[in-house]
């Protein structure tokens, strides 16, 4: 295998794009902070005659780390679907309120999912590699973007494997079924597939649940290191996790978002009772 | 105390005799179904080889072996000794490799919708329910509505040639109604087996876990996208199991062939063909193919069994089921090869 190529294209990588205002400044809605990547407004969100949010608004700033924490049930991964309309594939969904990308409402019907969900990335809680190649995995994203040259999608795999701090481990057995992969590296693959069709968005639901304490800190680190280049709202059970990783941290109770601020704030000086209570673990 | 113990020890007993009963049942079931199976493969073979001729009427004849080279490249004969199948070999080849053309993208188009498309409502559920019932549905019912709907079309012409009507299509002699046909005949046993791949390939599409959906979707594929890199990739051992079996009931098939008036009889391969190579260079035995009459492999045990005069043409019929078994063993062999070879790196 041309690794020397591989390691050639690494030294001589373009730089990431910037991720701010989306390439083309003054696009943006007058009404939004240009710095609000993601927001919702009023959100509601309804399976059949259950409903599962009640009014949720928030606005996540682009290049941070927000996390939603609360009990399970609390509608937090229900909420993080929103944002990339996963709720569109079950059947008897409803929502109604406002949910903004780069200022701009993706359930507009003008919207296309598939080009929202390129730039609005997910990693899921149980990892999901493909029933192929580490590379295939990884390619999959530009393939059915367009992407047919060789050269380029080697590229983007290299590179996609970097950041997501996996290179090292498999660089030797690009071509070896990603179903041979630690829970944790199928993982860190999920997450090199996502960056791979370079999106400005990544969620991530509990990504680190099913993982061993080493393979976690991993992640946590690898958190750290993209979000200086993406916007990440991550779901996690775990609350030491929120407060290592996040910069706001919303808390979730009966599909109500009950406090939403600065991470370190909520932690050490919660506004709310039930907070306070969720947070000391009196319950959840 | 002492007696609740001793009846707890005479319940344990109890217990371990009736364990022991259910296994020798289990046992018994498996030996019988082997032993019937090991007496057809024993009794055949023996009339086959003609070392035992239970009817004894044969003539001297009956005391050879009967599935010899020629009996695979001769065609049907007034003389037992003569007698082979080619013309049914070909005609069941023919018969399969139609009928697969027709009923594997009907099937699993039908399976994809069904899995991925429809919507769960009263209508899709009664339409699921049905393609169960149809798989129910003896062979000589869709031999009927065979006969009916392809090969006489419903009688709507009643004043034709013999021939029919030719339709245009290119250089393809294909004429209305299709008549004895092989086209006719592959269609039928479309029909009959469509249920079979649409149910496999159903449960073949289920048992693609959801994650894997997901995750394709979340990276921007589109629905087909979805489904054609990453869905029907992942299920297809399980399809191609249900294809193969399906297709292995098209070769042992006799009931609708006999309705739908395909031969019995016949000394001439599909397409009017006399040698294996003029399919290649005599492109119009080729095109004759699907309006060509024929015959199959069953139904030519079929003939020797049943109308020949001719004791000796028991053995021949002997020989072309040992034929027909090793082709339905050969089948099967293959369904169980690609399921394990396919299979193994699909390991969720």
């Amino acid at each position: 295998m041309e690794l020397k190529t591989f390691e050639h294209l690494m030294q001589n990588r373009p730089e990431l794009p910037e991720q701010v205002g989306h390439g083309q400044p003054g696009r943006q809605a007058a009404d939004v902070a240009p710095t609000m990547k993601v927001e919702t407004r009023n959100l509601d969100f309804f399976y059949g005659q259950l409903q599962a949010l009640f009014g949720i608004s928030i606005a996540m700033r682009a290049r941070s780390v927000t996390a939603l924490i609360g009990p399970s049930g609390c509608g937090k991964s229900t909420y993080l679907r929103t944002l990339n309309r996963m709720n569109d594939i079950a059947e008897g969904t409803r929502l109604t309120g406002e949910v903004l990308v780069d200022g701009e409402s993706i359930y507009d019907p003008q919207v296309d999912v598939v080009e929202l969900r390129k730039k609005v990335g997910m990693v899921f809680q149980k990892s999901n590699p493909f029933p192929k190649s580490i590379f295939d995995n990884i390619a999959f994203g530009p393939r059915i973007g367009g992407e047919r040259n060789r050269a380029k999608l080697e590229e983007i795999v290299v590179r996609s494997l970097h950041q997501a701090a996996l290179w090292d481990e498999v660089k030797d057995r690009l071509h070896a079924s990603a179903l041979a992969l630690s829970g944790g590296q199928q993982q860190r693959l999920c997450i090199a597939r996502t960056l791979a069709t370079s999106p400005e968005v990544i969620l991530m639901d509990e990504p680190a649940s099913a993982l061993d304490p080493a393979s976690t800190a991993r992640i946590e680190d690898l958190i750290f290191e993209l979000k200086k280049n993406y916007t990440i709202i991550i779901v996690t059970h775990n609350m030491q996790q929120a407060a290592r990783v996040s910069d706001y941290t919303a808390f979730f109770y009966q599909g109500r978002l009950i406090e939403f601020g600065a991470t370190k704030a909520l932690f050490t000086t919660p506004k709310e009772k039930q907070t306070e209570d969720y947070i000391t673990g009196r319950f959840g | 105390m002492n007696t609740a113990n001793q009846a707890y020890q005479k319940q344990l007993r109890r217990r371990h005799a009736a364990s022991s009963l259910f296994s020798a049942i289990c046992l018994l079931a498996i030996w019988f179904a082997l032993f019937m199976l090991a007496l057809l493969l024993v009794g055949i073979s023996l009339k086959m080889t003609g070392i035992w001729d239970p009817t004894g009427s044969g003539s001297g004849a009956g005391s050879r072996n009967w599935l010899t080279y020629t009996f695979l490249t001769e065609h049907m004969s007034r003389k037992p000794e003569q007698s082979g199948m080619i013309a049914g070999i070909w005609g069941s080849l023919w018969l399969m490799f139609m009928t697969g053309l027709f009923s594997i993208p009907l099937g699993i188009g039908a399976a994809v919708y069904l899995e991925e498309y429809a919507k769960n409502n009263a209508f899709t559920r009664f339409i699921r329910l049905n393609i169960s019932n149809l798989a129910g549905v003896p062979s000589i019912v869709f031999g009927i509505l065979g006969l009916t709907v392809f090969a006489r079309m419903f009688g709507m012409f009643p004043d034709l040639p013999p021939r029919g009507i030719p339709l245009g299509i290119g250089v393809l002699k294909i004429s209305i109604p299709f008549g004895k046909s092989l086209l006719t005949g592959s269609l039928t046993l479309t029909l009959m087996i469509l249920p079979i791949i649409i149910i496999a390939s159903q449960e073949a599409l289920r048992s693609v876990p959801q994650s894997l959906r997901h995750a394709a979707l979340a990276l921007g594929a589109t629905k087909w996208q979805t489904i054609w890199l990453q869905v029907l990739p992942a299920s297809l051992p399980g399809i191609m199991t249900g294809i193969i079996l399906a297709l292995s009931r098209v070769i042992g098939e006799t009931a609708p062939l006999i309705v739908i008036g395909a031969a019995t009889y016949i000394r001439y391969n599909p397409g009017q063909m006399e040698r294996v190579s003029d399919y290649l260079l005599k492109p119009q035995t080729l095109l004759d193919v699907p309006s060509s009459q024929f015959t199959a492999m069953p139904l030519q045990i079929f003939e020797w069994v049943s109308h020949q005069p001719n004791p000796d043409f028991k053995n021949v019929a002997a020989a072309a089921i040992v034929v027909l078994l090793l082709v339905l063993l050969i089948m099967n062999g293959l369904a169980v090869y690609i399921r394990h070879h396919f299979s193994k790196r699909l390991d969720w």
